[in-house]
C-alpha cells in the first residue's frame, strides 16, 4: 500500500489492468512481496484470524438475515426455527453465537499483544486508534447481536444496557427514549437494533481496511520492538507469513469447531433459551463473558453516573495509552519492572472478568466474614472489583507514564537480525563449527 | 551462499539461511515438499467445499415448510360444473368438477392434434373422470388462467393467450405443455389430499 513496488505484470491482462486499476499490484504489494520483520512470533497471527473471524461472522449473519424476523412476537420463534427446520440451520447460528466469542478469544489475544511489545508508539499512534474504533464497533455490534434472540437474557440485557445513558445528566432519559423509540425495550430497539446489527460489521470491515492500511506505512512492529533497519531483517510475506498465519488460523479453527460441535453453548446463558418477558427479569443477570470485566468495573462504583464512566473510561485508557507510557522502549522484553506490571494488569483483567461473573455479595474466600467497609463485606466480589478496578486505571495512569521515566531498561539489540545473528547456533557454519569452543 | 557441507559429526539442516535448494535441482521429481503443498492444497479445498454445502443448502425448503407440503380437500364444496381453487405449496390449485359434456369434449378431443399428447384418461384417476385436479399456473410463464375461457371452454391464460380444454391440455398459444397434474389420492369418495 505505500512504498516502492516490486510488482512486475506478467500477463498481457496484468499489463492492461494495472494501468486501468492496479488492484493485482495492490494485492501483490500488501500480500506477497510486502517486507515483514523476520522475527513475529506467534502473537502476530491474530491479527489474521481476526479477518477470518469477521468473515465468518459477515457470511454467517447474512444467512441467519434470511430466516430470522425481527419482531417481538416472531424472533424468539424465528429463531428456534433455524435451530430445528432451516437446513443446517443449527449450525449456521451456532457458528456465529460462537464466533463472536472466537471473536473476542482473538481481538483480546491481539490487544495484549500490542500492550505487551509496544505496537501503540510511534509510528503506530494512528493504527493504534483504529484498532480502538474496530474494539468498541465490536462491542456495540457483539451487545445489539444478542439482543436478536430476544430470550431472557437478550431482553433485560438490553434494558440495562440501554439505561446505563439514563445515568447522563439531564438529557439521559431523553436519550434512553430515543434509544428505545418507545417508553420501554420494545419491538422498535429490536428492529433499530436488527438493523444497525446488519450495518455495523461492514463499518468495521472499513475500518479494517484503514487499520490494514495504517498498519502497511510503517509496517509490523515486532517482538524486539526495535524498527525494520535494512532489508537483512525482513523476509516477504508470502510464503513466509501466510503459512505461518494459515497455521494459526488453522489450529484456531480446530478450537473454534471444538465449541460448535461438542460444546455449543458452553459459552451463553441457558436463560436465553427462554423467551423474552418485560414482567420478569431472571433472577442472575450477567452479560456475555467478553463484557465481564466492564461490568465489573460498572458495579464497583456505587455511583450510578460514577459507574458508567468508570466504565466507558477503562475503554477511553486504550484510546490515550499511546500517550500515556512515556517509555521510548517499546518491546516489555527489555523492560523487566513494565514486564511485572504487565503481568498483574492481565491478572487484574482477569479478575474482573469473574468479579463480573458473579453477584456483588458473593464471598471471595468461602466462609470467611471480616467486616463491612462502606457498603459491603470487605471479603466479596465488589471489593475484589474495586481492588482490581485501582489497579487497572493504575496501570494506564501512574505505571504507564512514570515507569517509563524512571525505569532502567535492559539494552536493546541493534536490529532485528543481529540477535539472531550473533547467536552461537546460527553463526555461518565455518564460525559454528568452531572446534576451539565445543570442547 | 549455500554454506558448505561442514567437516565433523554433524548435519547443517536445509533450514539454515539462504540453504533452500531448489526442489527440482536434482530431477527427484515428485518430491516430498511436492507432496505436502497438493496435501495442503486438497484439505483446504475439501474443507471449503464440505463448508460451502451447509450454506448452499440452508436456502433450500426447511423442514417447517415440507411438513406443510400436502393438503386435504372436501370434495362436497365443488358443486358440478364449478371449480375451486385453493393455495397449494404457495401456488393455486384447480379442483374442477366436469359436467358430462365437458367430458365429453375432453375425450372426443384424445384423437385431435395435441401440443402435449395426452389422453383425457391419463390427466384423471381412474373412474374418477369428473374430478380434475390440476396445478393452476399457465406452463408458459406461471400466470393463472382463467376459468371457463378460450376457445376450447377450459381455461384461457390472460397474460399471453394461451388456450387450454376441458382436460387442461394446451391447445393454442405460446405454452408448451399441458397444465400439470399434481400428486394426489382419493382417501375416500369425498375427499382427496394433494401432494
Amino acid at each position: 500500500m505505500s512504498g516502492h513496488s516490486n510488482y512486475e505484470p506478467k500477463t498481457g491482462f496484468e499489463r492492461w489492468l494495472d494501468v486501468r486499476l492496479p488492484v493485482v499490484r495492490l494485492a501483490y504489494d500488501s500480500m506477497v512481496d510486502f517486507p515483514t520483520p523476520k522475527n513475529l512470533n506467534y502473537w502476530w497471527t491474530f491479527g489474521g484470524i481476526l479477518a477470518v473471524c469477521l468473515v465468518i461472522q459477515i457470511v454467517t449473519g447474512v444467512v441467519l438475515a434470511m430466516h430470522y424476523v425481527p419482531h417481538v412476537d416472531y424472533a424468539f420463534n424465528s429463531v428456534e426455527r433455524i435451530m430445528r427446520d432451516v437446513n443446517y440451520g443449527w449450525l449456521v447460528r451456532y457458528m456465529h453465537a460462537n464466533g463472536a466469542s472466537m471473536f473476542f478469544i482473538a481481538v483480546y489475544a491481539h490487544i495484549f499483544r500490542g500492550l505487551y511489545y509496544g505496537s501503540y508508539k510511534a509510528p503506530r499512534e494512528v493504527l493504534w486508534i483504529l484498532g480502538c474504533v474496530i474494539y468498541l464497533l465490536m462491542m456495540a455490534t457483539a451487545f445489539m447481536g444478542y439482543v436478536l434472540p430476544w430470550g431472557q437474557m437478550s431482553f433485560h440485557g438490553a434494558v440495562v444496557i440501554t439505561n446505563l445513558f439514563g445515568a447522563i445528566p439531564v438529557v439521559g432519559p431523553s436519550i434512553t427514549t430515543w434509544l428505545w423509540g418507545g417508553f420501554a425495550v420494545d419491538n422498535p430497539t429490536l428492529n433499530r437494533f436488527f438493523s444497525l446489527h446488519y450495518l455495523l460489521p461492514f463499518m468495521i470491515a472499513g475500518v479494517v481496511v484503514l487499520h490494514i492500511w495504517a498498519l502497511h506505512v510503517p509496517g509490523n512492529n515486532n517482538p524486539a520492538g526495535v524498527e525494520v533497519k535494512s532489508k537483512a531483517d525482513t523476509v516477504p510475506f508470502h510464503p513466509y507469513y501466510t503459512v505461518k498465519d494459515g497455521f494459526a488460523i488453522a489450529l484456531f479453527m480446530v478450537m473454534f469447531a471444538c465449541f460448535v460441535f461438542f460444546n455449543p453453548n458452553a459459552l451463553g446463558d441457558a436463560v436465553n433459551y427462554v423467551k423474552g418477558n418485560p414482567l420478569v427479569t431472571p433472577a442472575h443477570i450477567v452479560p456475555e463473558w467478553y463484557f465481564l470485566p466492564f461490568y465489573a468495573i460498572l458495579r464497583a462504583i456505587p455511583d450510578k453516573l460514577g459507574g458508567v464512566i468508570a466504565m466507558f473510561g477503562a475503554i477511553a485508557m486504550l484510546f490515550a495509552l499511546p500517550w500515556l507510557d512515556t517509555s521510548k522502549v517499546k518491546s516489555m522484553r527489555y523492560r523487566p519492572a513494565a514486564k511485572l506490571y504487565f503481568l498483574i494488569f492481565v491478572v487484574a483483567c482477569f479478575v474482573l472478568g469473574i468479579c463480573g461473573g458473579q453477584l456483588p455479595d458473593n464471598q471471595v474466600i468461602p466462609g470467611l466474614s471480616t467486616f463491612t467497609l462502606i457498603d459491603a463485606d470487605l471479603n466479596s466480589m465488589v471489593w475484589l472489583s474495586r481492588v482490581a478496578t485501582l489497579y487497572f486505571f493504575a496501570y494506564f495512569l501512574i505505571v504507564m507514564p512514570v515507569l517509563g521515566l524512571t525505569e532502567t531498561p535492559l539494552p536493546q539489540p541493534e536490529s532485528i537480525s543481529e540477535p539472531v545473528l550473533s547467536h552461537p547456533a546460527n553463526a555461518p557454519a565455518g564460525a559454528a563449527a568452531s572446534p576451539e569452543k565445543r570442547g | 551462499m549455500a554454506p558448505p557441507q561442514p567437516k565433523g559429526s554433524f548435519k547443517v539442516a536445509d533450514t539454515v539461511v539462504g540453504a533452500n535448494p531448489d526442489p527440482h535441482a536434482a530431477g527427484e521429481d515428485p518430491n516430498r515438499r511436492d507432496f505436502i503443498h497438493i496435501a495442503a492444497a486438497v484439505a483446504a479445498v475439501g474443507a471449503a467445499g464440505g463448508l460451502a454445502w451447509p450454506f448452499i443448502d440452508q436456502m433450500n425448503p426447511a423442514g417447517d415448510t415440507l411438513a406443510l407440503a400436502s393438503v386435504e380437500f372436501d370434495l362436497t364444496k365443488v358443486e358440478l360444473g364449478q371449480q375451486v381453487t385453493i393455495k397449494w405449496r404457495g401456488k393455486p390449485l384447480f379442483i374442477r368438477r366436469r359436467t358430462g359434456k365437458e367430458i365429453a369434449a375432453a375425450i372426443a378431443d384424445d384423437k385431435a392434434a395435441l401440443r402435449d399428447p395426452q389422453t383425457d384418461e391419463e390427466r384423471h384417476k381412474p373412474g374418477k373422470a369428473e374430478w380434475l385436479i390440476l396445478v393452476g399456473t399457465c406452463t408458459h410463464l406461471g400466470c393463472v388462467p382463467t376459468f371457463g375461457g378460450g376457445d376450447f371452454g377450459g381455461w384461457f391464460c390472460p397474460c399471453h393467450g394461451s388456450h387450454y380444454d376441458t382436460s387442461g391440455r394446451i391447445r393454442k398459444g405460446p405454452a408448451p405443455k399441458n397444465l400439470a397434474v399434481p400428486e394426489y389420492t382419493f382417501l375416500s369418495d369425498t375427499k382427496v389430499k394433494v401432494g
